[in-house]
């Protein structure tokens, strides 16, 4: 009895935007879940707002909803679809927070939708701390004490009656980043602590737990079926002892120090955790805390879902735990379904490798001043490299250098501060590590402050000393085969090794085909994120169609691109240069695809052309796409371009000094937005307003030199922004989607929520906007995809950049088109011309709205206001018949809770002031209680508004933050000054962020607030699939669905 | 370290380093795919005559421990490896895998291409080499590779067996074993669970067996061909009905002999620690640690069992059946005589190295004791 009959229609959630901690990876589970529930012949109705995810392309569903994920939005499309089942396990853990609030609230019995993969019993025992604690307990199973303490004098009472033992971690409750916290040694210790953490914390509760700090970390990843068989997939080992966050943490897979006995403990643990918790299909994560000493083990938590670990142990041995899943889900058997890789054996085994894995996490620090560096319990980075070695010297040599790091780490000079630097958990830890063995700092030294275990620091040791031991092999590709070649592999998985020249040879298998090898994106960052997958993927469907071999290169474990089935051959290989050139001398390639991956393939497009690598988009005779970048690239070139089409740009100039720069900053006249020439989403990118302000960034940021040159440009303020997406291919121009902007420019257009089509641009402008980008894109020679960003003031166009490549709307823009941009893109790629292809013709009637999503909750102290440096980790998208009402739906896909009713708080700049008193009026007749500060309450008030006054910050208690802190109001609207003091509005927004209050930093942003706010009240949306907006027929639908 | 190479009898070389005693070996090089485990696995007595590659590429992680020995010696003859560690760093570590390999004087070669290694076994069958420095001429290492008896027809358990019979007091069932190289986890197993165990020399009779008054027989893993153990054979013929018998592993393969089933060589076996094996009664299925080369024909002949349900036939003994499947090929992995008290299976219970999925065997097969 293989699949349940009885089920004809699954609802599958997505786990929405990438944030930290919920990435690309659930769009790689999710993807794999609706091919395999698809292909199985149900109907799949999906929903998720993320519209930079392959999930929702329409074909991957039977109707494809791109509402928030909240509890009312999938009511409605329940209610809408009527399905029988809803699989909750493959959304991250906003899938599961969603499936279990609809469970709650009686959705989901009242409309006969049954949970499966996970119930809410298993959620629960999973989830619910206590529980967890009650359910291992039962299975015999030790989990680290821990207890909510409120008084020194109930640590007494627990001490006395051994509650708690020493040593012991304390953790004040809502200080984010651990601040107060510590480890208490002895009892005096731990009273110290103790208090401090009371203080710390604004609820005076501290959690007090037993210390398992410099323990080994452990994860299993384990699957179960119906029948009861489970199997584990496959084992990691933290580099990083217990006390870091595992998703910021180096990790290896398999374990590296465990002995056989206490692995097979460890595993007859995880066996028991997942049985007990009851997660009757499917798979699940389970971490281990082991002393290295005693070989104790203790149970940390399990996640009832695949995770983050479970697409990389996925991605580590070839096993697709997301497909399994799915299957396990609709009532396959583990032994019914057959090993993808091997085709002869079935998936009722445990992969074995024959190489190791490697993951580092990528950070984004240098984004958020203010945040400490210092990594924790709570996760930081943003996102992760995988690499694959024969040795774990090869392994982690190309991880590390897979990271593509913008600038090396700095390790202090003497080695008493490289020794404290090493004791801190940070993003460059590891980087300090092989530092200090390079010095000749010996192993006990370096343990003694990190923990880490001494076999890790041993292997580093000999990298540091000896490199990572390829010298005098030769490099060669082996296969991802799950068995360690006890069978023949059918898929083509594959990663460079070295081995002895005179060897077997690389095992890679290939036809008579061409081959077309595409460059993905490598680790998502702040800037460069899924989006830019998303078009790889795209690129390598549209290859594959064209009848030729699709061939991947990516390290990132997270993706959709890196999944085995998505190209004819995947190398998980770093984007270096040399990594690169290799894959094309095994491969050989018709042409390399570097337009889609964002910079990091455009960075080695003029090393791989140097090397006589074809890139596609190469016109005979004509330029070439390093060419088309270069030119776009060189502000004086592309300067020049622009005049010669008489299109016009802001004033502009290039400094190679400070000096030269404060002395050309009066010319192209003040306020300025001033950055170094190398950025990615903006970095390090500022508004100067004042010579006082330019001497103060340059102090801080640049070093202006001729190596790295400054540019300033003239900053128009109160702009319209506009992003504009077109495809090209050489000789005629479609120009595929116009965004406005919500936010003014100045806002970095990652962070900037914009519109499509644009509201408020006339038929004129769109006009010139169209046969301005026709004419720069025509006369840089793109073949492809171009993004160019404008800027409209005082009725005129202005021209910001061009890049000429994907940008990260493509998604945005096919979804809220129908077009798929990076499809079309492709085939122009491959030669075909434009009047070739089907590009459609946008929906009428719709409006689409792209809000960003900002992380500014993870990093304590970090001042949430939007700049012209990119901030933002992902994006959501809202479609409705109206603006107000597709910008509500992307507020809410965003978690910006708009309030209906209330109070809101507005405090602004003097020159917001005008817009801020209307704006006051607006909220009032919606029926809010309108609070302002001295200065803005007296404008409010003397348009005839009733307003509430409190104090600034400085005029004392009860003052602004005070409001915040009590929740006295329900949304905030903070526009910065311009220059000057920003303290206050500092500590409003990071008091709002905290007490997750929405907050809205510019004026625009709060008009299109309050429209969103008036065109809730009037009901909730309803809610339409992307195959009812574009007309999209599905064939497994049934009639009178989608 | 100094140069040296793996030879196979096809002529397929493979060049690494020396890393641990440096006399040259030959013997029947298979390879095992277990990721942890490589002290329990060379000291597995079945693994006399053979030279293990292991396809993990790391080995020697945790060094070595007493705890970890599954007999009292290494039996591997040589090992093979990516990559060779020798330290000592976790806190079970007792010394290091390579000055123990070197102390035990057994060779080690690492630097090996062992992935490719396998692909040519896993292509071309198991098959003898041997472990030479770069110094030894490739015509004399073929010569010696030439000299090694084949592992088809050997009698390996006699190189194995106990001179003398082995006691352990226990208060629990009588258990007798045959002993064509036990692995110590079967006696740790078995002493946990409070069994007395007498473990007889393998060339001991029947008469001999009885003696000893067992509560139930036990039938040992072991090394080399079943084919070449007509005598235990035949000492097991005279055993079924009158005792309760359980085995494991080469034992099974003993008793399937015994009951008349055919026994032959796998291409290159089943070693590792991720092996599912399915109780087809049952349907429950077992992550299983195996070590074995031959396996046992159905009652058919046939290599492959094809049925989802337990196979039954009739023997001189009564009703037989096959309980258990390896879901990779579908080998015979068990026997339950119906009608005498008798059960075996062909992978390995007591794990050691592997995992403990079927470590409930052991109460099911001294439950046997009591019928």
């Amino acid at each position: 009895m293989p699949k349940r009959t009885d089920i004809e229609k699954i609802l599958l959630i997505g786990s929405g935007p990438i944030v930290i901690g919920q990435a690309a990876e659930f769009d790689y589970s999710g993807v794999q879940a609706c091919k395999v529930l698809l292909e199985e012949g149900y109907e799949v109705i999906l929903v998720n707002s993320n519209p930079a995810t392959i999930m929702t392309d329409p074909e991957f569903a039977t109707a494809t909803y791109v509402e928030p994920l909240l509890p009312g939005p999938v009511a409605r499309i329940i209610e809408k679809e009527r399905p029988d089942a809803l699989l909750p396990t493959l959304g991250g853990q906003t899938a599961l927070n969603v499936a279990m609030a609809l469970h709650e609230d009686g959705t989901l019995e009242r409309f006969g939708v049954e949970l499966i993969g996970a119930d809410e019993t298993a959620i629960r025992r999973a989830e619910d701390r206590e529980e967890f604690r009650r359910t291992m307990e039962e299975a015999g199973l030790r989990i680290p004490w821990s207890m909510t303490v409120g008084s020194l004098a109930e640590v007494d009472a627990a001490l006395s009656d051994g509650r708690i033992t020493l040593p012991a971690i304390v953790r004040p409750a809502f200080t984010l980043g651990g601040q107060g916290g510590g480890v208490g040694e002895s009892e005096t210790e731990l009273r110290q602590v103790v208090s401090e953490g009371l203080a710390a914390s604004p609820i005076n509760q501290v959690l007090v737990e037993e210390s398992v700090i410099g323990w080994g970390e452990f994860e299993l990843e384990v699957m179960r079926d119906r029948n009861d068989n489970v199997v584990i997939v496959c084992s990691i080992e933290n580099m990083d002892p217990m006390g870091v966050h595992t998703g910021d943490s180096v990790t290896v897979a398999p374990a590296q120090t465990l002995t056989d006995r206490l692995y097979q403990e460890l595993r007859d643990q995880a066996i028991k955790v997942i049985r007990a918790v009851g997660v009757e299909t499917g798979g699940s994560n389970i971490q281990f805390a082991v002393d290295p000493e005693s070989g104790d083990i203790a149970v940390i938590e399990m996640n009832p879902r695949v995770s983050r670990s479970s697409a990389l142990a996925s991605k580590a041995t070839g096993f697709p735990i997301a497909k399994m899943a799915a299957k396990l889900a609709v009532g396959y058997a583990l032994e019914e379904i057959p090993n993808d890789i091997t085709r002869a054996t079935p998936a009722s085994f445990e992969p074995t490798i024959d190489y190791v894995v490697t993951k580092v996490p990528r950070f984004a620090f240098e984004k958020f001043p203010g945040a400490t560096g210092r990594l924790s319990t709570h996760m930081q980075s943003v996102g992760e490299v995988m690499a694959i070695g024969r040795t774990f010297r090869e392994s982690f040599a190309k991880a590390m250098r897979s990271r593509e790091l913008d600038t090396p780490a700095e390790p202090p000079a003497e080695e008493e501060g490289l020794l404290e630097a090493i004791a801190v958990p940070c993003a460059e830890r590891f980087d300090l590590i092989l530092e200090a063995f390079r010095r000749g700092i010996g192993i006990e030294a370096v343990h003694e402050r990190c923990l880490v275990d001494r076999w890790f620091l041993r292997e580093l040791q000999a990298l540091a000393s000896d490199g990572d031991g390829t010298e005098g092999l030769a490099r060669t590709y082996k296969s991802v085969d799950t068995c360690a070649a006890e069978f023949e592999a059918a898929t083509p998985y594959y990663y460079s090794a070295y081995e002895r020249p005179s060897g077997a040879g690389s095992e890679v298998r290939r036809g008579e085909r061409p081959s077309v090898v595409i460059l993905g994106a490598g680790p998502n960052r702040i800037g460069q994120g899924i989006e830019f997958d998303y078009c790889c993927v795209h690129a390598a469907m549209t290859v594959r169609e064209s009848g030729r071999d699709a061939v991947m290169v990516n390290c990132n474990p997270e993706t959709v691109s890196t999944d085995y089935d998505t190209s004819d051959r995947l190398y998980f290989e770093p984007l270096t240069i040399e990594d690169v050139l290799a894959v094309c001398e095994q491969e050989r390639p018709e042409g390399v695809i570097v337009q889609f991956g964002g910079q990091t393939p455009l960075k080695l497009a003029g090393a791989l052309e140097r090397a006589g690598v074809p890139l596609l988009g190469t016109r005979p005779g004509g330029a070439s796409p390093v060419a088309a970048i270069d030119r776009a690239e060189d502000r004086g070139r592309f300067g020049a371009l622009l005049q010669g089409l008489g299109v016009k740009h802001p004033p502009y100039a290039t400094a190679l000094s400070a000096e030269e720069a404060a002395m050309v900053a009066e010319r192209v006249g003040f306020p300025l937005l001033v950055r170094p020439s190398y950025v990615l989403g903006g970095r390090a990118m500022e508004i100067c307003y004042s010579s006082e302000n330019l001497a103060a960034y340059l102090k801080a940021n640049a070093k202006a030199d001729p190596e790295h040159p400054l540019f300033l440009d003239h900053f128009l303020e109160g702009a319209i922004e506009i992003d504009v997406d077109a495809l090209a291919d050489g000789e005629s121009v479609h120009v595929a989607g116009i965004m406005q902007h919500v936010e003014e420019a100045g806002v970095h257009s990652g962070d900037s929520a914009c519109v499509l089509p644009p509201m408020s641009l006339g038929e004129e402008m769109l006009d010139e906007i169209r046969a301005t980008t026709e004419r720069i894109a025509l006369e840089l020679g793109v073949v492809g995809l171009i993004n160019i960003q404008y800027a409209v003031a005082g009725g005129e166009l202005y021209v910001i950049e061009a890049n000429p490549r994907a940008s990260r709307t493509v998604p945005f823009v096919s979804k809220a088109t129908g077009t798929p941009l990076a499809k079309v893109a492709t085939r122009l790629l491959l030669g075909e011309s434009l009047a070739d292809q089907d590009l459609g013709r946008a929906p009428d009637g719709h409006v689409s709205v792209k809000e960003a999503v900002l992380p500014f909750a993870r990093f304590a102290g970090v001042d949430s206001v939007l700049g012209p440096e990119m901030k933002s980790t992902g994006e959501v998208m809202g479609i409705a018949a109206d603006f107000p009402t597709a910008f509500a739906k992307a507020q809410a896909a965003a978690g910006v809770k708009l309030p209906l009713e209330g109070s809101v708080f507005i405090t602004v700049t003097d020159t917001d002031k005008p817009a801020a008193t209307q704006l006051a009026a607006r909220f009032h007749d919606l029926g809010f209680e309108v609070i302002a500060t001295g200065g803005t309450a007296q404008s409010i008030s003397a348009m005839g508004v009733p307003v509430t006054r409190i104090n600034k910050l400085g005029e004392g208690s009860p003052h602004v933050v005070d409001l915040i802190r009590e929740k006295r109001c329900d949304l905030v609207i903070n526009t910065p000054t311009g220059s000057g003091a920003r303290a206050d509005g500092q500590a409003i927004r990071t008091a709002a962020v905290r007490h997750g209050i929405p907050c809205v930093t510019t004026m625009t942003g709060a008009s299109a607030a309050a429209r969103a706010i008036a065109a809730q009240k009037e009901g909730a949306a309803p809610v339409l699939s992307l195959q009812e907006i574009h007309g999209i027929r599905v064939a497994s639908s049934a009639p009178g669905n989608a | 370290m100094s140069a040296g190479y793996l030879l196979l009898e096809d002529g397929a070389r493979f060049d690494g380093e020396l890393c641990a005693h440096r006399e040259p070996v030959t013997g029947e090089v298979v390879f095992n795919t277990a990721m942890t485990g490589y002290q329990e696995s060379v000291t597995d007595p079945s693994y006399a005559g053979q030279i293990v590659v292991f396809t993990y590429p790391l080995i020697g992680n945790y060094g070595v421990s007493a705890e970890a020995m599954e007999s009292d010696r290494v039996h591997a003859r040589g090992v093979v490896m990516r990559e060779a560690k020798n330290g000592e760093d976790v806190a079970s570590a007792e010394g290091g895998w390579l000055d123990w390999l070197d102390d035990c004087g057994t060779p080690g070669i690492s630097g090996v291409d062992t992935r490719a290694l396998v692909r040519h076994i896993r292509d071309r069958g198991a098959m003898r080499g041997g472990i030479f420095a770069a110094a030894v001429p490739e015509a004399e290492a073929r010569e010696r590779i030439a000299a090694e008896p084949s592992m088809a027809g050997a009698d390996l358990a006699r190189t194995v067996t106990p001179p003398e019979p082995v006691r352990f007091e226990g208060d629990g069932p009588h258990v007798v074993g045959i002993d064509t190289g036990v692995k110590l986890n079967i006696v740790r197993e078995l002493r946990q669970r409070g069994c007395r165990l007498t473990l007889l020399p393998c060339t001991s009779s029947a008469e001999q067996v009885l003696a000893e008054d067992p509560d139930v027989v036990f039938l040992a893993n072991g090394p080399g061909d079943p084919g070449a153990l007509d005598y235990v054979v035949d000492t097991v013929r005279e055993l079924v009905g009158v005792k309760p018998l359980f085995g494991i592993c080469l034992g099974h393969q003993l008793l399937c002999r015994a009951v008349g089933l055919e026994t032959f060589k796998l291409p290159f076996g089943h070693r590792g620690a991720n092996h599912p094996v399915k109780e087809l009664a049952s349907g429950r299925i077992d992550i299983t640690s195996q070590n074995h080369g031959f396996a046992v024909r159905g009652p058919g002949g046939e290599p492959r069992i094809e049925a989802d349900e337990p196979v039954r036939w009739e023997t001189d003994f009564g009703a037989a059946e096959l309980s258990h499947l390896n879901l990779y090929d579908r080998t015979v992995e068990g026997l339950v005589l119906r009608d005498v008290a008798a059960a075996t299976v062909q992978y390995h219970p007591e794990a050691g190295p592997g995992p403990h999925d079927a470590r409930h065997l052991f109460d099911g097969f001294l439950e046997l004791a009591h019928a």
